[in-house]
């Protein structure tokens, strides 16, 4: 499936991923490349076939429901870009 | 001391042959003078070395033993090292110092293992070649124009230029396997779960494994006894006993079911892996092994099928990376999406954004069901068809790689010619099967490996059919002169 420049330019911006309208073009190719060949997944038919998201089929496992964490914000956020009273700090969201 | 294994430094450091401060120093010093033309290692940790030799020599002078204890090793810098710098060969994690260790970390320092640094790879484990590392390419040291592999490429290459003894690799689709059998080395991808994948930056959760590259399947065994068991903090760690991966391999071959997939010896193979690979089998069927054809039906659905699961789940795991909490922030943000954006633009190279847009893609509105969910039915196709297998043979043996090792840049400008490289190796990533690649001779003077799949949680039985093949063969012991 080949996909045009207005689609790489709505994924990428899900994606949160600017792109620079020079690059677009040859991202798009590169893309649909990429498309082309995945899609021989197509010719398969795999109707009733259950998908297999893990390889082997775990479930997830619970424990107890205790506090087993110790409180290391300190170390953590040490190595934020920018916080300010224990939160991390964003270009300003509302006016 | 490059020619040395693993196995006989432990002896040595046994018998107070040498210490590891000595060892230490002599691996530091081939890293001085040979890295700078092989660039293997992002970052040398050589005063964290010594120290952690010096303890080892301690323990070992206070009576402990352990096979482990004061061999140095390398680490893929994908594995978090509290407050040493994991980059992920990605200038997104540039300044990324990680307040904790990475399971396999813990458990490696545990066994005394000592560190001297942090191999390259590709940019979040993402390439065949190590040319997508924001710290350029590492190179193979069989010929320093040609290309280690990837991901694990640093890993593989350090090992081959004697760097170490030994490395930690990780393999989504073929990274510890593919390098290993690029550099002439020995590398072990387990089974889905079997070693903690805590601290080792996430690519595709379902698929990664961490696993050793050494320079035989003793060696092997040793590390891989060391990092696998189960680790309560990672949700997908397989709860159950680790086998004992030393005592069984000496195990007689004679009767072993050697199935090989038509579909691995045919078109897009090139000449000369074939008879090298024939040779192998060759040697096996002389230690009592027998041969069967067999079919792997959907092996050619493999890299379509893991070109959407894969990025699918890196598009999800890489959302992390957001300038806000850790690693790399744009100058000057106008607003939170222009942060967001211009951050994962200017920090992320051009594979990752492509597999990040790949996976976008098929997980969004409208093309679910055609690609992530189509993909991940032909996953269970391939794995039936693999569990089928294994009920007429023991081990499953083909090429690692249809070609060895290739210049630099020569298919840096097509991403899919790269991931067809790697046709043998995905699958036993989407099956969650445990695999080797094990150094089966050369092909105009770059080696070949020989691959090995076994059942899940075989490992034991690979190690040793690897093994006995390693005693009637030399070419694990081959080493590029630097």
């Amino acid at each position: 499936m080949s996909v045009d420049q207005a689609e790489i330019e709505k994924i990428a911006q899900l994606a949160r991923i600017r792109v620079a309208p020079s690059d677009i073009a040859e991202l798009t190719e590169r893309i649909t490349g990429i498309l082309d060949m995945v899609d021989q997944m197509q010719a398969v038919d795999t109707a009733g076939v259950e998908p297999l998201a893990s390889p082997l089929n775990a479930s997830q496992r619970l424990r107890e429901d205790q506090v087993t964490e110790t409180d290391r914000h300190g170390e953590f956020q040490g190595i934020a870009p920018a916080t300010e009273s224990d939160l991390y700090l964003v270009p300003k969201v509302i006016d | 001391m490059s020619a040395h294994t693993l196995a006989a430094l432990s002896q040595r450091l046994g018998s107070g042959d040498v210490s590891s401060v000595e060892i230490t120093r002599d691996y530091l010093a081939r890293i001085e003078a040979h890295d700078p033309a092989l660039n293997t290692v992002i970052t040398v940790t050589a005063e964290q070395a010594l120290a952690d030799a010096e303890a080892a020599d301690a323990r070992r002078a206070a009576g402990e033993a352990g096979p482990l204890l004061g061999i140095p090793l390398l680490h893929k810098d994908i594995f978090c090292t509290a407050g040493i710098r994991t980059s992920c060969g990605s200038k997104m994690l540039d300044n990324f110092v990680p307040p904790y260790d990475a399971t396999v970390v813990t458990r490696l320092k545990a066994a005394g293992a000592v560190m001297l640094g942090k191999t390259n790879l590709d940019e979040f484990a993402m390439g065949s070649s190590n040319e997508n590392s924001f710290y350029g390419p590492a190179r193979n040291p069989w010929d320093p124009e040609r290309v280690p592999g990837g991901s694990s490429g640093g890993s593989a290459a350090a090992v081959a230029a004697g760097f170490a003894p030994a490395a930690t690799g990780t393999d989504t689709g073929g990274s510890i396997r593919q390098p290993a059998a690029l550099c002439g080395i020995t590398g072990l991808k387990p089974t889905y779960g079997r070693v903690s994948r805590l601290g080792m930056v996430a690519f595709a959760s379902s698929l990664d494994q961490g696993g050793p590259l050494a320079g035989s399947a003793e060696d092997c065994a040793l590390l891989l006894q060391a990092m696998a068991g189960f680790d309560p903090a990672d949700s997908t760690s397989a709860e159950r006993e680790v086998d004992d991966y030393s005592s069984g391999l000496e195990g007689d071959l004679a009767g072993l079911k050697i199935g090989l997939p038509k579909e691995y010896f045919g078109d897009g193979l090139d000449a000369g892996i074939d008879s090298t690979v024939r040779a192998a089998l060759a040697e096996y069927e002389a230690l009592g092994a027998e041969l069967i054809e067999i079919s792997l039906p959907h092996t050619h659905l493999a890299v379509p099928a893991y070109y959407v699961i894969a990025p699918a789940e890196a598009s999800t795991n890489l959302s992390r990376y957001d300038g806000v909490r850790y690693g790399y922030r744009c100058e000057d943000p106008e607003n939170l999406y222009d942060l967001y954006t211009r951050t994962r633009e200017e920090a992320f190279g051009a594979e990752v954004k492509r597999r990040i847009l790949v996976g976008t893609y098929a997980l969004s509105a409208g093309y679910y069901d055609a690609y992530y969910r189509k993909a991940q039915q032909i996953r269970r196709l391939i794995q039936q068809d693999f569990l089928a297998a294994f009920e007429s043979v023991d081990v499953i043996m083909g090429p690692t790689t249809p070609h060895p090792a290739w210049v630099l840049g020569d298919k840096a400008n097509d991403p899919v010619a790269m991931y067809l490289e790697d046709i043998y190796t995905l699958s036993v990533n989407l099956a969650g099967l445990p695999g080797m690649s094990v150094p089966a001779g050369f092909v105009d003077g770059l080696p070949v490996g020989l691959q090995l799949i076994g059942p899940h949680f075989d490992e034991a039985r690979l190690l040793n059919i690897a093994h006995r093949y390693q005693q009637v063969t030399d070419w694990h012991t081959r080493r590029p002169a630097l």
